[in-house]
């Protein structure tokens, strides 16, 4: 039960990083970016092609992760993503979701359809078994124990970032009310660029992690955008906080629900969200004062 | 008052090309009875994209999961052909029922919330409803698909033949049916309703338009006529499997109704003929990859503007335009 409870944390940890970017510009631009898995594909894709054919340590291939899906994310937002902003919601979904479509088979077309599999140096490979019990067995994947610290450490960082930093607090100055905060002098446009770049970042390093636990093919997009999308909807917009149990939350129930009732699959995660969102439309967690 | 009263009824009035193009579209599988399969498809997501018309285009709900109500409807056309009997015009209404019940449920799922919730709300109704008829096989048939429906001949007379120019005319009726139904529906004062609540469900509540209820009722209507073409579909091939409910179908009906034109009922028709042209062409060229480019058509056609892209003059007196707009 202990084993699973740490496998659901673990997953639930990796949906956060890949999300948190999401929630973020979500809540800053009022914008519904369906291509966000995209950009944690870019992270996966890149860490595999480094570790296997260029023979870059793992280690080293997070943060390159990280830099490159920022980069590109910091490029798409000037050039692409910039003129959306302003257009109805139904204009952002077709248009983030074709960008979605053209990652999926640009994919596909230069990196083949097979699932890639990624190579874990020794150290994170096997498991350590606790409590040896009948009841509370303890199993825990070494590599799931780094995704749980990484992303624990990301997250304190991100918390900080936001809570007691300049910057963080231009950045919810800019949530709550974009037009007030240009207006004190904010440079809202710069604020959001480098959001959505580190949101990205966040997205590919969260990609290159999760390539082993979440399977990394060419649809990987499409796949976990409905998960993305549950945690940000759940978790509401306006704070890190929210997303951030929403993860667990849904990591959590997926793994025991996969576990305990297999024939129910994905039904469970599913009717939780509805459940959950006909009670709170705006989200489990909503600040308020907020726009 | 008048003036405004003629603008209203003129805009309600048939053109004088409408005929012409309702006889071309009876005449094409009797013309080319080779191409009938293709006609029959095209008018069912048609009238499916008629159907997403109502609710987005009208009502101005953002709904990704409207194949929710497409396949609940072919697989309880397809059911109730197996298990009860194999009328197709009866089928047809148990489908239109089936799917008109879950609507109103569904309805209250949709009243509240942002564009997200209700996407999400939406999307996640659709994956449900993948996931039940995936492990109801017993019933459903799961993953393999409901096979082994026989349609009987529609009306005890027309048989489906192989050539698809009986389903073709079937499914262009259905079309033409439910087509002057929205027609009447929408410029109805309640269709009048619906565009000022899409346009501020706020101002619209001041002066006294029951908002939540009107949202009911077209997401019911609307559910209804998508159940028409889920079972339309299941009829005229005589499967139903998952992907009847999957993102894709949703997807891609929302493409063609924003190719067409949203809030405008010939927006779904037109976009549905465009689409599977599209698909159809692209698809021959590049099979695998078709995507890439379905993407790269949305993302200019969002970018630049559908009134842009399809009247490049606009281009010119674009600047004018801009300047003069009211904000």
């Amino acid at each position: 039960m202990l084993t699973i409870l740490f496998d659901g944390i673990a997953y639930g940890m990796l949906l956060f990083i890949l999300a948190v970017g999401l929630s973020v510009t979500m809540g800053l631009m009022n914008f519904i970016n369906l291509a966000h898995g995209a950009f944690a594909m870019v992270g996966g894709y890149l860490t595999v092609v480094l570790t296997q054919q260029y023979g870059v340590p793992f280690m080293w291939c997070l943060p390159i992760a990280f830099a490159g899906a920022g980069l590109l994310g910091a490029v798409l937002e000037r050039t692409l993503y910039r003129p959306m902003y302003k257009k109805p919601h139904l204009d952002q979904v077709l248009f983030s979701i074709g960008l979605a479509f053209m990652a999926v088979a640009a994919t596909d077309y230069f990196m083949g359809s097979q699932q890639q599999i990624m190579q874990l140096p020794d150290w994170l490979r096997g498991r350590t078994e606790l409590f040896d019990g009948e009841r509370y067995a303890l199993g825990m994947g070494h590599y799931r124990l780094f995704i749980i610290a990484v992303c624990a450490a990301l997250t304190v960082g991100l918390q900080y970032i936001l809570a007691k930093t300049r910057f963080g607090s231009r950045l919810r100055a800019s949530v709550d009310d974009a037009r007030v905060a240009a207006g004190l002098g904010i440079n809202v446009n710069l604020v959001f660029a480098a959001t959505f770049a580190v949101g990205s970042g966040l997205a590919g390093l969260g990609g290159a992690l999760g390539a082993e636990v979440l399977g990394l093919d060419p649809t990987f997009p499409l796949k976990f955008m409905v998960y993305f999308l549950i945690v940000v909807a759940v978790g509401g917009t306006s704070s890190i906080t929210g997303p951030l149990l929403a993860a667990l939350l849904l990591g959590i129930a997926d793994v025991a629900g996969k576990y305990y009732v297999p024939k129910l699959g994905a039904f469970i995660v599913y009717s939780l969200m509805l459940v959950i969102l006909l009670w709170r439309p705006q989200g489990l967690f909503v600040r308020k004062g907020g726009k | 008052m008048d003036a405004m009263q003629h603008s209203l009824l003129r805009n309600a009035r048939f053109k004088a090309w409408e005929p012409l193009l309702w006889l071309a579209a009876f005449a094409a599988p009797a013309l080319w009875p080779g191409h009938a399969l293709i006609v029959n498809e095209i008018a069912i997501v048609a009238l499916f994209a008629l159907s997403l018309d109502l609710v987005l285009g009208y009502a101005g709900v953002v709904s990704l999961g409207h194949a929710a109500f497409f396949g609940f409807g072919a697989y309880a056309a397809a059911l109730f052909a197996k298990l009860v009997m194999p009328d197709p015009l009866t089928g047809l209404l148990v489908g239109m029922a089936a799917a008109t019940v879950l609507g109103a449920l569904c309805s209250l799922t949709i009243l509240r919330g942002s564009d997200l919730t209700r996407l999400m709300v939406t999307l996640g109704m659709a994956l449900i409803l993948l996931e039940l008829a995936n492990k109801l096989d017993w019933l459903t048939g799961g993953s393999d698909g409901l096979q082994g429906v026989i349609m009987g001949p529609l009306l005890g007379r027309f048989e489906f033949d192989l050539t698809g120019q009986t389903a073709a005319w079937y499914s262009l009726t259905v079309l033409a049916l439910w087509f002057v139904l929205a027609r009447r529906w929408v410029h109805s004062p309640f269709g009048a309703t619906l565009k000022a609540l899409r346009d501020n469900p706020l101002r619209a509540m001041a002066i006294g338009i029951a908002v939540h209820r009107r949202l009911a009722v077209i997401y019911t209507l609307a559910a209804g006529v998508a159940g028409a073409a889920g079972a339309l579909l299941a009829q005229t091939s005589g499967f139903a499997s998952l992907d009847l409910f999957a993102l894709d179908r949703s997807a891609d009906v929302m493409m063609m109704l924003v190719i067409g034109g949203v809030g405008w009922l010939y927006g779904g028709v037109l976009g549905a003929v465009v689409f599977k042209l599209l698909h159809d062409v692209i698809s021959s060229i590049t099979p695998q990859y078709w995507t890439f480019w379905i993407g790269l058509f949305l993302v200019v056609l969002v970018l630049v503007g559908r009134d842009r892209l399809l009247k490049p003059w606009l281009w010119l007196g674009e600047g004018k335009a801009v300047q003069g707009a009211p904000k």
